[in-house]
């Protein structure tokens, strides 16, 4: 079966168009987002059920495993949905294809520094000693 | 002459009727982008924060307590129940479902709603009810 032919309108769009990678950009885009429902979830339910909020009860929490993994994975998938629905965002409304790959680029960045310095923080939270 | 006329434009805001569905689209890009500029940097920050111990957290809360504070933590914590709830509207219509006017109108709707009503529901509970 010629790919024209596949059985979904999503299975003819993936992997082609002029760029050949659309149909993967808006895929991943639902896929985090039905992570970030669950990790956006779990990150409102546990501050609201956390005794309070102070640096000494938020510190012991992020600590152990159970949240400091969901977090990590939290940061990564934020940032990765932030970055895929801002590039739609941009290529909307940028269309100069030189300003378009200067602004997209300074959005990667962003996004990956972005990233990183959370991570580090979660790193530092997660390895350093204890405050 | 033929070739100097105008090109007709598509369609754009100013021409369509106002409806819900028109709002929640434009709702759903304004809050992914206030969530992925305002909230990524919050959290960031509020990582940074908690791993740099309890000076730079009394920095971060003094802020967040101010009023202007408060106001981007409602704003946020709005933004991202609507674009939540918008998210599973988008998802839904993207298997195809949801289209018919009726059924759009009100799930538009519904996301408004459920969107103030658990942020309205998050401050209350953190302002007062908190065990």
């Amino acid at each position: 079966m010629s790919i024209g032919e596949s059985s979904t309108p999503l299975g003819k769009v993936r992997g082609l168009g002029s760029a050949r990678e659309g149909g993967e950009h808006w895929l991943t885009e639902r896929v985090t987002s039905i992570a970030l429902l669950l990790l956006g979830s779990w990150f409102i339910a546990s501050l609201l059920l956390l005794p309070q909020l102070d640096a000494r009860t938020l510190t012991e929490w992020l600590r152990a495993p159970s949240a400091m993994i969901p977090m990590a994975l939290l940061v990564i998938v934020a940032f990765k949905h932030a970055l895929d629905g801002m590039k739609v965002f941009i290529d909307d409304y940028v269309h100069e294809p030189g300003t378009n790959f200067v602004v997209n680029t300074l959005l990667l960045f962003l996004a990956v520094g972005g990233a990183a310095i959370a991570l580090y923080a979660l790193a530092a939270l997660a390895f350093g000693a204890a405050v | 002459m033929a070739a100097t006329r105008p090109r007709p434009l598509s369609p754009h805001l100013t021409i369509w009727r106002w409806g819900p569905h028109m709002i929640v689209s434009i709702l759903h890009r304004a809050t992914g982008i206030a969530l992925s500029l305002a909230g990524l940097a919050l959290l960031t920050w509020w990582l940074m924060a908690l791993a740099k111990g309890p000076d730079a957290y009394a920095t971060f809360e003094k802020a967040a307590h101010s009023p202007i504070g408060l106001i981007v933590l409602v704003g946020l914590t709005w933004s991202f129940f609507q674009h939540l709830l918008s998210g599973i509207r988008h998802l839904v219509m993207d298997s195809g479902a949801a289209f018919e006017l009726g059924v759009n109108k009100t799930f538009a709707i519904l996301t408004i709603v459920g969107s103030v009503l658990l942020t309205a529901l998050l401050w209350a509970w953190q302002m007062g009810a908190r065990p």
